[in-house]
């Protein structure tokens, strides 16, 4: 049986929702009733059925609707998307990797026949149909990279590896939570993460990309990390900021359930063949609260990290002008009683 | 045993000789399936089950990574060595099943190049087989200068000029000639990275030139797998897991770490990764430092050791292990 592909938007009319089943395998973040960064990574292997783990990369019933919204960010702003001239070759490796795992996954859904370097790739969910040789360019309509990442949710950020460090030489970044890759593309890790408050302090960066650049092939990691957006927006960019920023204002005690949306990022790790770069899917999941309170562990325990949560990090994931009035609202479904460990809902 | 990396079951599909010192293998799955692609300079431990000793070695990948059918290694017979090559030449024919780990890059190419300048000495050659089948299949640019001791230990040498004519210069040493490496390190185009595998000696020659001559770090690469070498025996108190090892004259500290069931995380097993850092409790005696991931103040403050090449001499040793 395969996925039923909702038609919704993330922009104007916001018509995205979670079915009941969405609901259930949201990957909400927080494992206790309270939250401080930590270098939470762990190995990327399969995990439950009917979680989003189920795969090493997800699909799910939003996908079309995903990269409907991808072409029209794209057809914006075309520097969403860029690869330095020597990261074709790590373009490659992911066309490779989300062709074979999104195959992998969903027979249903896609196909990959491969004949040694003659490839046949069939999406039916966007009705294509390609034939062309792997490692020419002159074969796709677009780079490999472009080409795939148009064709997978999720953003994805590949990092040259050299030097002992890791540099953002090639992306598709279309759902970000408020950063960009024009501004970010060719620094390296500690460059791009200077604004981030408190982890320098911890030594956290050093930590990550020691494990980063050790990154094996065959054993790729994740994270999950989280901030809010209001509204369903999947385009938070600071490009956009002037369409987005303004709606912060716009939270009242009677519109939070529909309007304030906790955003959760699978965040994976894989070490590329081909180029020895690391990719970094970076997969974004919404839903609102009005959604998330369906399950009282996690109405108790959003309440809780919310309330609790220094501001420092509630100032840089942007919650600080609507914190009151979400914490009061959730506050109302917060009896006092304890929370199971783990998770999942109860 | 806990790696960073996933295990790959092969046989030896062909053991050929190359020359008086060096053989190559070859190995495919035991499934029959495609070995996972690599980039050129990645290299794979292989595990060597000598009767109870299990010895595991870093080796580089030689053929194309293009073709994943089997992965080709060529290994130097070190008559003093701990004895892993002496068993590869003596021991592994066709149809032996072995282990490897999955393929590590630890010496890769920068693709942001515009050119790429190769320098080899002897066995230091075989990563660079993978690197300029690499690199010529998509058209880039190299130039790779070998020095060999004479024409008949060459090894690979006809194949490569066969293959890349007048973008590879042979150097023998018993002809007296000489790569000269001032000249041809000034004489480079901008934007050009050099790389390097061979003896020590050559390696920190041609770092030290590079530097002399004005050349950015980070445009000189070189691969330094040390070969653990043999010594004396010691003892060994691995405190967190309370117990007391011996490391025979053959084998490597970390051999006998993990023979004792204790597993540390390990790539190169060359001293070059870092994975194996291990922290000293306390000591009575001398080390015996031979990794290249330490600092030299690192290495005076006896505090650490990387086992997977260094050994020890004296009283007493303590490991938090």
């Amino acid at each position: 049986m395969g996925i039923t592909f909702r038609k919704e938007t993330f922009r104007d009319d916001f018509t995205f929702r979670n079915s009941p089943e969405h609901i259930r395998r949201f990957p909400f973040p927080f494992h206790e009733d309270s939250y401080m960064y930590a270098v939470n990574i762990e190995p990327h292997v399969v995990g439950p059925k009917g979680s989003v783990l189920e795969n090493l990369i997800d699909v799910d019933e939003h996908y079309v609707a995903e990269m409907q919204d991808r072409a029209l960010v794209l057809a914006e702003d075309p520097l969403r998307c860029q690869s330095l001239p020597h990261m074709t070759l790590a373009g490659w490796d992911l066309l490779e990797l989300l062709m074979e795992q999104q195959a992998l996954g969903y027979p249903e859904h896609f196909t990959l026949i491969r004949d040694g370097d003659r490839w046949r790739w069939i999406n039916r969910p966007l009705g294509i149909d390609d034939s062309f040789t792997f490692g020419d360019v002159s074969t796709l309509p677009y780079g490999p990279m472009e080409y795939i990442t148009r064709q997978s949710q999720g953003d994805f950020c590949i990092l040259d590896q050299r030097d002992g460090n890791l540099w953002m030489d090639a992306g598709m970044v279309t759902t970000q939570a408020d950063w960009s890759l024009d501004f970010d593309i060719g620094m390296n890790f500690f460059e791009w993460h200077a604004p981030v408050p408190l982890a320098h302090e911890k030594g956290i960066f050093v930590r990550a990309l020691k494990f980063l650049t050790n990154i094996q092939q065959g054993k790729p990691a994740r994270r999950l990390n989280w901030t809010m957006t209001i509204n369903p927006r999947l385009d938070t960019s600071p490009e956009n900021y002037h369409k987005w920023g303004p709606d912060r204002a716009t939270v009242t005690p009677e519109n939070v359930g529909e309007k304030v949306h906790l955003r959760v990022e699978l965040q994976s790790f894989w070490r590329l063949p081909r180029s020895n770069a690391i990719v970094f899917p970076i997969r974004c999941y919404l839903i609102k609260m009005d959604e998330l309170v369906t399950q009282p562990k996690w109405a108790r325990r959003l309440h809780r990290v919310i309330r609790d949560l220094p501001d420092e990090l509630a100032n840089y994931k942007g919650l600080t002008r609507y914190r009151p009035t979400l914490v009061e609202w959730l506050s109302k479904l917060d009896d006092g009683s304890p929370t199971s460990p783990g998770f999942g809902p109860d | 045993m806990s790696t960073g990396t996933t295990k790959l079951d092969v046989v030896v599909s062909d053991v050929v000789p190359v020359n008086e010192l060096v053989t190559r293998f070859h190995f495919r799955r035991r499934d029959g399936q495609l070995l996972p692609t690599f980039s050129g300079g990645a290299h794979v431990v292989v595990e060597m089950r000598d009767g109870e000793r299990t010895r595991l070695n870093p080796y580089s990948l030689m053929g194309s990574p293009l073709d994943t059918r089997e992965y080709t290694i060529s290994v130097r017979r070190d008559d003093a060595g701990r004895g892993g090559s002496l068993f590869m030449h003596r021991q592994v024919r066709p149809g032996t099943e072995m282990v490897v780990s999955y393929p590590v890059n630890l010496f890769s190419l920068d693709l942001r190049a515009r050119k790429h300048l190769m320098l080899a000495g002897g066995i230091g050659i075989t990563p660079f087989m993978a690197q300029t089948a690499q690199l010529a299949a998509q058209g880039g640019n190299f130039e790779l200068h070998y020095t060999c001791r004479t024409a008949s230990l060459g090894t690979y040498a006809d194949l490569l000029r066969e293959r890349y004519d007048r973008r590879v210069r042979l150097y023998h040493d018993d002809r007296d000639e000489r790569v000269d490496l001032d000249r041809l390190l000034s004489s480079q185009p901008l934007g050009t990275h050099l790389y390097v595998c061979g003896p020590s000696g050559m390696i920190g020659w041609v770092r030290d030139r590079a530097a002399a001559l004005g050349w950015p770090p980070e445009t000189v690469h070189f691969e330094h797998f040390a070969a653990p070498q043999p010594g004396a025996p010691f003892d060994v108190t691995l405190a967190l897991s309370g117990k007391t090892i011996r490391v025979d004259e053959q084998q490597s500290l970390l051999e006998a770490i993990e023979a004792a069931g204790v597993d540390p995380p390990y790539l190169c097993r060359g001293g070059v990764c870092g994975q194996c850092e291990t922290n000293v409790i306390s000591h009575d005696g001398k080390f015996i430092h031979n990794d290249h991931w330490l600092s030299e103040e690192d290495h005076r403050s006896g505090c650490k050791i990387m086992p997977c090449v260094s050994r020890f001499e004296g009283r007493s040793l303590v490991l938090e292990r």
